[in-house]
C-alpha cells in the first residue's frame, strides 16, 4: 500500500485548538506542505501573531517567534536581517494585520522586506470573541456591531491586498479563498509563489486567504463556507493583485 | 590605549556599540539622539552590520525583538516620548528573555515636553514602565567616557542575563563633546553561542521565542524565575561611586550630568570647610542601597538633586529607611541646577531651613529659584 495523504513533516501533529469548521487548519497545512516541498523545514523561522493563530508555533515543526499584536512584520524584519539566507514568514489574522498592525505591514512592503506573509481574513476578531474587525462586511453583526456594521459610523471594510498592491516595494500580492477544493488548490499555488519569491530574493510577498469563523459568525461550518463564497468574495475579489517584474 | 578623541556623546555611544560587536540597529528619528542612528547608518555598513530606519519606535523595538531572538547583537536608541512607545515591546523582550541594549537620551516631558536635558524618565526606566513584573538593568552615565564604557558592558550584561539593558543618558550626555578613549579590547562575549536563538532548526528540535504562558502555574513559575534573575542582578551588578564617605555628615545624591555639577559644589564647599560627601548611583536599577548602608548611621542628611520633580529620591528614602532626613532640590523641563543654587540648598539643609521631604508634595519646595 502506498500512502497518498500524510501529515506534512513541517507540522508537529499536535491537535489544534481551532474550532470545528475553522479554515486555519487548512492554511497551516498548505504552508507546511510548501515548506516541505521546497525542502526548507530546517531553514524556516515563523512568526506567530496575536489572535487565534497565537499558538501557531505548537503546530509548525520549525523555529518560531511569537510577536506582539500587529508587530509580526517588524519581528520578521528583525529575524530576516540577521538571517538573510533563511526563510522567514509571518502568519497573521485580519485584526492583527489590517488594524493594529496596519503600519507594520505597509512599511514592510514599502521596504521590499524579503519575507512572506500569510494573511487570514475571516472578517472578525476570533480569539477575543467575535468583535468587529476592519474587514467586517457592511451590515455584518458582531459583538461590537450588534445591529450590523453601520458604514455611517463604523466605516467600510479595508481591502489590504488592493491597498498593498499600490505599494511600489511589494513584489507579490494575491487573495485566495479556502472555501472549496478548487480554491484551496489555487491558494496553495499562491503560497508556493510567495515562498519561492523569498528564496529567490524577490522581496515582499503576501497571500491573503479568505477564511471562516463559524463560531463567531454563529453558523454551521457548511453555512460558513457558503457565506465566504456568497458574501465575502463579492467584497474581497480573488486574484493576483501584483506580480513583480525583474529583480 | 589609543589617544583620546574629541567626540559628541551620541556619536561616541554609537562607536562604542560598534566596538562592542553590535551588528544590528533599528531606530526612528527623535531629538536629541539623532546622531546615534545617523552614525550607525554609515558605520554599520563598514563592519557588515545592518541599519534599518523603522516606521516608528513601536516597529523599531519589535525589530529588535526579532533580531535578538534570531541571535543578533542588537540595539536601538530613542528619547523619552519614543521610549514610551517602545514600552510594550520592552515588556515582551523582558518576558521572552531576550538580550538587547536600549539607549534613552532623555528629554523633558510629559507629553511632547521639550528637547533639553531632563531626568524625568527615572521612574519609567527603573520601575518597569511597561506592563508586568520585569526589570531592566539601567545605567546612568555622567560623562561621555563613562557612557562609552557602559555601552560595552551593557551588551555583555544583557547577554549574561538574557535581559534588556538601558543606558539612561540625558540630553547633555548626548549633545556635549568630550575626549574619549576607546579601549583596545572591548566586549567579553560578542560571539557568544546562543543555542536558544531561532535560526532554523536544522538537526535539532525547534526553538521558540515567546512571552505567552496561559497556564497560571507556568506563568507563576516563569515570573519567579525572572525574579531570581533580578535578585542576582541586585547582588552582582550594582555600581556606584561614593565621595568622602569617611568624614562627611552631609551627602549630595545625584546621577548623570547632575552628579558632575554636584561634585563641583562638593569640592568648593569642602575647600571652604564644609564636610560634604556625595553618592553617585551608576546603576539606577539595581539601586545601590549598599552605598547608603555604609554612611547612614553617621550621616545627618542627604540632599537628592535631580532634573525632575523628585523621582530617584523615593529610592534614596527607601535606602535610608527613615534613619536620616532626606532633602530635595530639582529643576525640570531642560532647566539645569546651577552650582550656586545647590550650594545654597546644602547650607539651608545644614542650618535646618529646608523642610525634610516627608511626602511627595514637599518636593515642590525644592524647585524654582534659579
Amino acid at each position: 500500500m502506498k500512502p497518498v495523504y500524510l501529515r506534512p513533516k513541517s507540522l508537529t501533529g499536535t491537535v489544534t485548538h481551532y474550532c470545528p469548521g475553522c479554515t486555519h487548519g487548512i492554511a497551516h497545512r498548505l504552508v507546511a506542505e510548501i515548506i516541505d516541498e521546497l525542502d526548507m523545514q530546517g531553514k524556516t523561522i515563523g512568526v506567530a501573531s496575536v489572535g487565534c493563530s497565537v499558538f501557531a508555533y505548537n503546530y509548525f515543526d520549525v523555529d518560531f517567534q511569537q510577536a506582539a499584536h500587529g508587530r509580526a512584520p517588524a519581528v520578521a524584519t528583525g529575524i530576516k536581517r540577521v538571517h538573510p539566507d533563511k526563510v522567514v514568514f509571518a502568519y497573521q489574522g485580519d485584526g492583527d494585520l489590517a488594524s493594529i498592525g496596519a503600519a507594520e505591514i505597509v512599511h514592510a512592503a514599502a521596504r521590499r522586506e524579503n519575507i512572506t506573509v500569510i494573511f487570514l481574513n475571516n472578517a472578525i476578531y476570533g480569539m477575543t470573541g467575535g468583535q468587529m474587525a476592519p474587514t467586517t462586511l457592511p451590515g455584518q453583526k458582531t459583538t461590537t456591531s450588534p445591529f450590523g456594521r453601520d458604514t455611517a459610523g463604523q466605516g467600510y471594510p479595508l481591502r489590504m491586498s488592493e491597498l498593498l498592491s499600490t505599494v511600489e516595494g511589494a513584489y507579490y500580492i494575491a487573495r485566495c479563498s479556502l472555501h472549496n477544493a478548487a480554491n484551496i488548490a489555487r491558494a496553495k499555488r499562491a503560497i508556493r509563489q510567495a515562498f519561492s519569491n523569498q528564496i529567490q530574493g524577490k522581496g515582499f510577498s503576501m497571500v491573503e486567504l479568505l477564511s471562516t469563523c463559524p463560531t463567531n459568525w454563529r453558523m454551521t461550518p457548511g453555512k460558513a463556507l457558503e457565506w465566504v463564497e456568497k458574501e465575502m468574495i463579492p467584497v474581497y475579489p480573488l486574484g493576483e493583485f501584483k506580480i513583480g517584474e525583474g529583480e | 590605549m589609543s589617544e583620546p578623541i574629541l567626540m559628541k556623546g551620541n556619536e561616541a555611544i554609537a562607536e562604542a556599540a560598534v566596538r562592542a560587536g553590535c551588528k544590528f540597529f533599528f531606530g526612528y528619528p527623535i531629538t536629541p539622539q539623532n546622531e546615534i542612528p545617523e552614525y550607525m547608518s554609515r558605520r554599520l555598513q563598514e563592519v557588515g552590520g545592518v541599519f534599518v530606519q523603522a516606521e516608528s519606535e513601536v516597529s523599531s523595538i519589535n525589530m529588535v525583538y526579532g533580531a535578538s531572538g534570531a541571535g543578533g547583537r542588537v540595539m536601538t536608541s530613542s528619547s523619552s516620548p519614543g521610549i514610551s512607545l517602545m514600552l510594550e515591546g520592552i515588556s515582551y523582550i523582558a518576558g521572552a528573555e531576550l538580550p538587547c541594549v536600549i539607549v534613552n537620551i532623555s528629554r523633558g516631558g510629559p507629553g511632547l515636553g521639550g528637547i533639553q536635558p531632563s531626568q524625568a524618565d527615572y521612574f519609567q526606566a527603573t520601575k518597569g514602565g511597561g506592563h508586568g513584573d520585569y526589570k531592566l538593568i539601567v545605567y546612568g552615565p555622567s560623562s561621555v567616557q563613562e557612557a562609552c564604557d557602559l555601552m560595552v558592558k551593557a551588551f555583555d550584561v544583557a547577554d549574561k542575563y538574557r535581559n534588556p539593558v538601558m543606558i539612561l543618558g540625558d540630553g547633555m550626555i548626548g549633545q556635549m563633546m568630550e575626549p574619549v578613549v576607546f579601549p583596545g579590547v572591548t566586549s567579553e562575549s560578542p560571539a557568544l553561542e546562543k543555542p536558544w536563538a531561532t535560526c532554523g532548526n536544522e538537526g535539532r528540535e525547534p526553538n521558540l521565542i515567546t512571552s505567552i504562558h496561559l497556564d497560571p502555574e507556568v506563568l507563576d513559575a516563569h515570573n519567579w524565575k525572572l525574579y531570581e534573575k533580578y535578585k542576582a542582578m541586585e547582588r552582582d551588578e550594582v555600581m556606584y561611586e561614593s565621595y568622602y564617605e569617611d568624614d562627611s555628615e552631609w551627602f549630595l545624591v545625584a546621577y548623570g550630568t547632575v552628579a558632575r555639577i554636584c561634585i563641583s559644589v562638593m569640592e568648593k564647599m569642602r575647600k571652604e570647610g564644609t564636610k560634604v560627601g556625595l553618592i553617585r548611583p551608576i546603576t539606577l536599577w539595581p539601586f545601590p542601597k549598599a552605598a547608603f548602608d555604609e554612611v547612614v548611621d553617621s550621616a545627618k542628611g542627604f540632599l537628592c538633586v535631580e532634573m525632575s520633580t523628585g523621582q530617584m529620591i523615593e529610592d534614596v528614602k527607601l535606602a535610608v529607611e527613615g534613619k536620616t532626613p532626606v532633602y530635595f532640590y530639582g529643576r525640570t523641563g531642560g532647566a539645569v541646577p546651577i552650582p550656586r543654587n545647590i550650594e545654597e540648598r546644602v547650607l539651608d539643609m545644614i542650618s535646618g531651613k529646608v523642610p525634610v521631604v516627608t511626602d511627595y508634595f514637599d518636593n515642590i519646595h525644592g524647585g524654582g529659584g534659579a
